[in-house]
This record gives structure tokens, C-alpha cells and sequence, in this order.
């Protein structure tokens, strides 16, 4: 897993700042600084808890390494508010994936789970492997983003990586086990996706009746049981 | 109660969004057009925020169960109660049994209908708006259809409050917002954030270009074409929050604008971004009318507001006095 970890930034260099950009009057795009790790994505976390509790912030959306904040009104000074966030960026400690832990079983292979022969055979690897090293992972909710309760998560053994497709298989359901690239996901509706399938949960990822609607939040931690192996 | 009649598809219980549900992967959705919404709701005594029904195709045509205030704002279009013509931008009452129908706009996308109390379908984060990827909202989830009954909610006026009385649309009240004689829409934009990655020919390319707007667009964004932009060198984008309003450019350089109903996260290079004062005018433009981009300052995207806010307050209280009447 070393290639995925994060290197601690070297004490006595200067850190660059986020990038700030605007997007219209009403929503403010801070984009951390380097590489894409869990180092910058925990401090992501801890700049938006912060920042969502600021007057005038309706909400702060959290991307991969990067915040959006939504505000009520067109703020008043945009300079003040952005040199704000630059000093917070670098005062503000990170937030370690300290979130709830979730376990997913997971039906892997048979008639949902129809990429897995793709993925083995481009991993060289038994389908059996693929579903060992999966379900062996532990995986990062990094942001949850795109579709309700859809969270990107970090974590992924390089060596099931598979590509998106081209062309995105149709209706695939809700509930299918994808990997996207060096992603993993869980499917929340049942649409065209460019994901690769190699199994299906029943979890219940989005309830938007309740008031913390999704199952996955920034900073939870996910597990990827065997519930059964249809081959 | 009112019960659809005719709804051909992709009509929707809309009011004004479902804001502060981004950070779950919930888009906004609302009304395209959400000075046309708040019009009408005002000309009712209801809250800016009441649902009403975003209708973008016809001919569409619906009952009355029972006596209802009622007004039809948005788009320029043709209006019968009981066979006689109704009047757009207006207050109406309709008995119960009258039927409504509405024809294709002359001009303009979406009409909207709101009712005195509004649409009463349960909120759902806060929000009575359609989402229709997700299935939650409005109707079931889901467009309006033959047969479908809406609950109308109680009106504060009562059912004897004076009706009959109208006010101006804002593109004729708002000046300088009527389209220009050239048939191309002005949006005003601002610039965002992969702008300067755009080369100076790129950029100027894209303030030049009579952008259309392509027939592969809906409420969750417009696609245009007429012109291409294209970077120099390729730029990765890590997935990140978007809303509506912004240009997009994909690779293949035509750009995307994204609207109500679009997803909550984009990674594609920013252009630029419609100002908040322009959205509505935008969610008027049909599949194949013509726009072009000018820039503004921050500083005139947000006074830009001002009239338009000025309209929907100069409405309201007009609305108000004729009630009190």
C-alpha cells in the first residue's frame, strides 16, 4: 500500500497557497495546492467544517482536494474573504479519516457483477484474487459528489486498476460494485455508467427522507465484505 | 386539487431549489426560470418558494377540482379557462370543473403555472422540486402525467380575496434585458477559473462566437455549438462542486452550460460563469436560439441583481394592495 500513502510535507519548505477561483457571485472554488493524497484531502476536511460554519455560507461542497463554498449572497469583499481562507489553509490541522466505518457485503461476480472476468484478465490475476485483494481493501470516503450519496473512495490495490469504459453499459443497477480508474464505488442509481461491475450490495446508500440522508460521508472509512461468490 | 389532463413530458413540480444538499451529491434542480416563478407565486400572496409546475412541453391542459386562484408567467404563450383566453402575468380564479389549456409559447422555453397555496407535496430536503435522476420530489419523482392529481395547498387570502389584476414581465419591466433586434440573446457572464489556460485566439473566439444552443439540451444543461475551444496542452481536473451557470469546455471544445438539474460536481475546464442576473433569461432560451457571451465585473454581477430584485419586490407590493382592496 506504500504507493498510496501520503508523504508528510518537509518541515521548512514554503507551502503554496489554494487556488481560489469564483464561479459567478455565489460559489468560491478552493483548490489545495499538490498532489492528490490523503494528507491535503483531511486538510480539504477540516478548511470546509470550518468554513460551513462561517455567516453568509450556505453550504461547502468537498471535491477531491478541493472545497466549493455556496454562499447565501454575493459576499462583500471577495479579496478579505479569500485571504481568510489562505490563512485558515494553513492554520487549520487536517482531519484524519476519523469518520464511522462501513461494511458493504458485497455479492461479487455472477449477472451484476458482469466486469469481473474484464478486470481479472487485465489484472492477470484469477477473478478469486481480484475479489480477495478488493474485499481486503479499506477504503477512504474522500468526497461524497455526482449522484445522492455517491462517495469517491480512496484506497484502490493498483493492481485490480481498470480503466472506464468508452462506452457506458446501460442501466446498470443501483447497488452494483464498480471500479472507475483507480476508484471504487457503489452505484446509487440505476443509469448508464462508464464503471466496471464486479458485484452487487444491497446496502441502502441514500435516503432522502432522512435528514442525514447519505450513508457515506467525507472521512468515513469503508470495508467490502464477501457475502457470497457467483463465478 | 387539479387533475393533468394533457402533459406531453417532461413537466415537473418545481419551486425555487433544494439548496444546501450538494455535499450529499444533490443537485439543486428548481425552476429554470425563478423570477418567473416567484412572479407568479407573488401575484398569489404565496411565498417566493411555493411549487408550482415548470411546463416546457404542450399542448398541455388540466381540471380544476375546485375554485383556485391561479397565475401563468414565463414564457409569451396562449392561455384558455373554459374557452375564453386568460391573460399571462395575471391573477385568475377558476371554478371547480373549469379546464385549462395551454399552447406552445411564441417565445420562450417554460411556463409556469402557480396556484393560490401552492403546490402541497411533501418537502424533501427541504425542497418540493423534482429531482428526477434521484426519484424524489414533486410527484412521485418523477414528470407530470395524464391522470396524475396535485394537492393544492390552503390559501392564506381565503377563497373570496379579489383576484383579477396583473403586472408587467420583467423583460418588458427590467429594461435592457429584451433581446436585442439581431435575434442574439446577451448573456452576461464572469470569468471562472481555467480561463486564462485558454489561449488569446480561444478566448477570443468564445466572446465572438453566435453560440446556438443545441437540440441535446434539457434542464440539466446546454450543450453549444458554432464554435470550438480547445486548449494547448491538456489539462487533468480533479473532480470538484459546480453550479448552474457555469461554461464548461469537454475536449471536444464545445462548451456546456450547466443548469438546474445538473450534477453537483464537474471536472471539466471553467470558461466562465452566467451571472445570477442572467440565469433566468437563460432558462428561457430553447433548443436552437442563438447567444453570445459579454463580460462583466464582480462588482456588476452583483449590482445587476438589483433590478431584478427591485421587479419581484415592486410586484409583490403591488400584488398585495390590489388584495387588500
Amino acid at each position: 500500500m506504500s504507493i498510496n500513502q501520503p508523504n508528510a510535507p518537509f518541515v521548512g519548505t514554503i507551502e503554496k497557497s489554494p487556488k481560489i477561483s469564483l464561479i459567478g457571485t455565489l460559489a468560491m472554488l478552493v483548490e489545495a495546492p499538490g498532489d492528490f493524497d490523503l494528507v491535503q484531502q483531511g486538510r480539504i476536511w477540516a478548511l470546509a467544517d470550518a468554513v460551513s460554519t462561517w455567516p453568509n455560507v450556505q453550504e461547502a461542497v468537498i471535491g477531491v482536494t478541493n472545497v466549493m463554498l455556496v454562499f447565501e449572497q454575493p459576499p462583500a469583499d471577495i479579496g478579505m474573504l479569500s485571504a481568510s481562507i489562505v490563512e485558515l489553509w494553513h492554520r487549520v490541522p487536517g482531519r484524519k479519516a476519523d469518520g464511522k466505518l462501513i461494511e458493504i457485503p458485497v455479492v461479487y461476480g455472477g449477472e451484476l457483477g458482469f466486469d469481473l472476468p474484464a478486470v481479472a484478465s487485465r489484472a492477470g490475476l484469477s477473478e478469486r484474487d481480484v475479489i480477495r485483494i478488493h474485499s481486503e481493501g479499506e477504503y477512504t470516503v474522500c468526497a461524497v459528489a455526482s449522484s445522492p450519496g455517491f462517495g469517491y473512495l480512496h484506497g484502490l490495490d493498483p493492481r485490480i486498476y481498470m480503466p472506464r469504459k468508452s462506452v457506458p453499459s446501460l442501466n446498470m443497477r443501483a447497488g452494483s460494485v464498480t471500479i472507475g480508474g483507480m476508484q471504487t464505488g457503489v452505484a446509487v442509481l440505476t443509469s448508464p455508467n462508464g464503471w466496471n461491475a464486479i458485484g452487487w450490495a444491497s446496502v441502502a446508500m441514500f435516503d432522502p427522507n432522512s435528514e442525514q440522508p447519505s450513508l457515506m460521508l467525507p472521512g468515513d472509512r469503508v470495508r467490502f465484505r464477501i457475502d457470497r461468490i457467483e463465478l | 386539487m387539479i387533475e393533468i389532463l394533457t402533459s406531453p413530458a417532461f413537466n415537473t413540480i418545481q419551486d425555487l431549489g433544494r439548496h444546501g444538499a450538494r455535499r450529499f451529491g444533490v443537485s439543486t434542480s428548481g425552476a429554470m426560470d425563478p423570477v418567473a416563478l416567484a412572479a407568479g407565486n407573488a401575484l398569489l400572496g404565496n411565498d417566493d418558494n411555493a411549487a408550482g409546475i415548470e411546463i416546457q412541453t404542450f399542448p398541455f391542459r388540466l381540471r380544476f377540482s375546485a375554485d383556485t386562484a391561479f397565475a401563468l408567467t414565463g414564457a409569451d404563450h396562449d392561455a384558455t379557462l373554459a374557452g375564453s383566453a386568460v391573460r399571462p402575468w395575471w391573477c385568475t380564479r377558476a371554478k371547480a370543473g373549469d379546464i385549462l389549456a395551454i399552447t406552445a409559447p411564441r417565445r420562450g422555453a417554460r411556463v409556469y403555472m402557480t396556484f393560490g397555496g401552492g403546490i402541497d407535496v411533501p418537502l424533501v430536503l427541504g425542497s418540493r422540486s423534482t429531482h428526477m435522476r434521484g426519484g424524489f420530489g414533486g410527484l412521485e419523482g418523477r414528470t407530470l402525467q395524464a391522470g396524475d392529481v396535485v394537492p393544492i395547498g390552503s390559501s392564506s387570502h381565503g377563497s373570496d380575496g379579489r383576484c383579477d389584476f396583473g403586472v408587467a414581465p420583467p423583460d418588458v419591466a427590467i429594461a435592457g434585458t429584451a433581446p436585442a433586434d439581431d435575434r442574439v440573446l446577451r448573456i452576461r457572464v464572469m470569468r471562472a477559473g481555467e480561463y486564462e489556460l485558454f489561449s488569446e485566439a480561444m478566448q477570443a473566439t468564445f466572446w465572438s462566437t453566435r453560440w446556438k444552443i443545441s437540440a441535446q439540451s434539457d434542464r440539466g444543461g446546454y450543450r453549444l455549438t458554432g464554435g470550438r475551444l480547445t486548449l494547448d496542452a491538456p489539462v487533468e481536473m480533479r473532480s470538484h462542486g459546480v453550479v448552474a451557470g457555469v461554461v464548461q469546455v469537454p475536449p471536444a471544445g464545445e462548451p456546456i452550460i450547466q443548469m438546474s438539474d445538473a450534477n453537483t460536481a464537474g471536472g471539466y475546464p471553467k470558461m466562465a460563469a452566467v451571472i445570477q442576473a442572467d440565469l433566468w433569461r437563460l432558462g428561457q432560451a430553447a433548443p436552437g436560439s442563438v447567444i453570445a457571451f459579454s463580460e462583466v465585473s464582480y462588482q456588476d454581477a452583483v449590482a445587476a441583481m438589483a433590478p431584478v430584485n427591485d421587479y419581484l419586490a415592486k410586484l409583490r407590493a403591488t400584488a398585495d394592495l390590489y388584495r387588500a382592496l
